[in-house]
């Protein structure tokens, strides 16, 4: 050991908080379904819109989301960001894309990753596919979907995002 | 007045910290007391005279120590004296204060200590930010991966020019440069300098975007009586209010969020302000992100929706170009971010200003100021009006 050292004036110690998820009955509903690569979402008896993932009650209505919906994946880029922030750890490598992502009969949005695109030309309105995790790798998460990938069809109008699925119903 | 408490209350003390990336010489216990003794210093009061503290910070995770105001008695001298801690996300620092004001509107306590701080050099806020929920996935990307969509659609609806954020981003740069205790300053930043600076959550770039800071900020606040004997004029309490909605909901509208709209009509209420832009000589209001002074001008009631920006361009809000209605005089959470301290620090500031002594970055003659905060998913807000005068 050398006899001259710097003072020490701090230490990093790393928290590791381990727990035990318990997710409730409609999210378990969602993640069994997830787990088989189905997305589900679920229905408010009130106001009738949409939730994926559902969390089990329609926070603007106060009442439980019941009836589940199975969602194609397809998806609409309500809004985005491109991430070139390097945070110290993070498995995915700057810049990526997280997009608020609206599936095609839900009426909130999700926030997931983007890729196998341009970033620069991720745009609002710009339709998507869910690119899945092989089938082993499946789990009890929503990232069974690895990413979003652009879907070559038209835009959608960005008044409509969200609201496709309840226009139809008052219909 | 038609605020419902039965006493009215006053801020006769306001003590800071200077705020910077990292406090090495104290320990979280240090740093509130600093704030604390300058507070009460300020109200020329001791510990002795304090009937009860109330304290607020940010998740307790921000730093890693559980239930920290538990081992904080010692330090803020209320051994034995009632203490209450509030948790309300980033606007902690604004529902602190107004808890400790209830506490005196309504007549329980005479003189209430309260501070707020964060010690973000003591852990990592992205990461505390960030725990894993198996519903969602985990994307790690803060504060501003989770704003900086909406200030996106912001921009689309409003058709704001590209570099009302920028300009944001100077103004408040060039306020904090003249309040010694901000953490930033950078008296020679241009327009050219922050857009070129790094785009890190587009269309956030960096100098669009407030530091990491250690600090912590305190008030002493008391009755109507007490505060007629204090050394240093008031700054009466005129109207508070505090509300909050669900983050998540089909058809929430993220951009001008109802609960801070409900909020600041609440709080101009009992204020009788009819026209914020008129009435108020200044405001101290929550903008961790450049845009989000627009989006708030429009939200608060200062302009018609989609025309914040042009109070912003116009300079209407710069205290250096003569404006109306200066915003965020002390530089705001743009050069100062101890996240848990800074909803505190807008109102205390609003307070400096109304008592005539916020130094450098004092609006002359200002009788009327605004604090704000906002926080989590913008969900939830906390402002109160201060006055020169009780009514």
């Amino acid at each position: 050991m050398s006899e001259q050292q710097d003072m020490i004036t701090d230490i990093k110690t790393p928290v590791y908080l381990q727990y035990n998820f318990t997710a409730g009955k409609s999210p378990a509903r969602f993640l069994s379904q997830i787990k088989q690569g189905i997305l589900t979402g679920q229905r408010c008896p009130s106001c009738q819109n949409v939730y994926c993932p559902p969390r089990g009650s329609c926070a603007a209505c106060g009442v439980a989301t019941e009836e589940e919906v199975v969602l194609s994946g397809k998806a609409t880029v309500q809004s985005f960001t491109i991430v070139a922030i390097p945070i110290p750890g993070n498995p995915i490598k700057p810049p990526f894309v997280i997009a608020n992502l609206v599936a095609d009969g839900a009426n909130i949005s999700f926030i997931h990753l983007m890729s196998d695109c341009v970033n620069e030309e991720v745009h609002m309105g710009q339709r998507v596919e869910p690119v899945w995790k092989p089938q082993e790798e499946w789990g009890y998460a929503m990232d069974n979907i690895k990413y979003f990938k652009p879907l070559d069809e038209p835009d959608m109008t960005i008044e409509d995002i969200g609201k496709l699925a309840l226009n139809a119903e008052k219909v | 007045m038609t605020s419902n408490s039965a006493v009215l209350a006053a801020v006769v003390g306001i003590g800071q910290t200077k705020y910077q990336t990292k406090r090495g010489d104290v320990s979280i216990a240090g740093l509130v007391r600093e704030a604390a003794v300058n507070a009460l210093q300020d109200a020329d009061l001791t510990f002795d005279d304090i009937d009860a503290v109330v304290i607020g910070k940010a998740p307790d995770m921000f730093e890693g120590v559980v239930m920290p105001e538990c081992y904080l008695t010692d330090a803020l001298g209320c051994n034995g004296k009632p203490m209450f801690r509030v948790h309300t996300a980033g606007s902690v620092g604004g529902s602190t204060a107004l808890v400790a004001a209830s506490h005196v509107q309504s007549g329980t306590f005479k003189r209430v200590l309260t501070v707020t701080y964060e010690k973000q050099s003591e852990s990592n806020a992205m990461w505390a930010l960030s725990s894993p929920q198996p519903f969602s996935v985990h994307l790690n990307a803060g504060a501003g991966g989770y704003f900086a969509p909406i200030i996106r659609e912001y921009m689309r609806r409003s058709n704001a020019p590209y570099d009302a954020g920028i300009k944001v981003a100077v103004k408040d740069r060039l306020h904090g440069a003249r309040n010694p205790l901000a953490h930033l300053h950078l008296p020679d930043i241009t327009m050219k300098e922050v857009e070129e600076s790094m785009m890190l959550w587009d269309p956030i770039r960096f100098l669009e975007a407030c530091p990491s800071s250690d600090g912590a900020c305190a008030m002493v606040i008391v009755s109507e009586d007490v505060a007629e004997d204090a050394p240093k004029p008031p700054a009466w309490i005129r109207g508070c209010a505090m509300r909050s909605e669900p983050t998540m909901y089909a058809g929430r509208e993220e951009v001008s969020p109802q609960a801070g709209r409900d909020c600041a009509a609440d709080v101009y209420k009992q204020a009788g302000v009819t026209d914020p832009r008129k009435d108020f000589d200044c405001a101290e209001v929550y903008v961790p992100f450049s845009w989000y002074e627009p989006m708030w001008l429009e939200n608060l009631g200062f302009a018609p929706e989609g025309e914040g920006w042009k109070l912003t361009m116009e300079g209407a809000t710069s205290l250096d170009e003569g404006g109306d209605i200066p915003w965020n005089c002390s530089g705001g959470v743009l050069s100062s971010n101890p996240i848990g301290a800074s909803g505190m620090i807008r109102f205390a500031e609003a307070a400096r200003q109304v008592r005539g002594d916020a130094g450098g970055h004092q609006v002359d003659g200002a009788k009327l100021a605004l604090g704000h905060a906002y926080g989590g998913g913008a969900q939830f807000f906390s402002m109160w009006v201060v006055g020169a005068e009780k009514a």
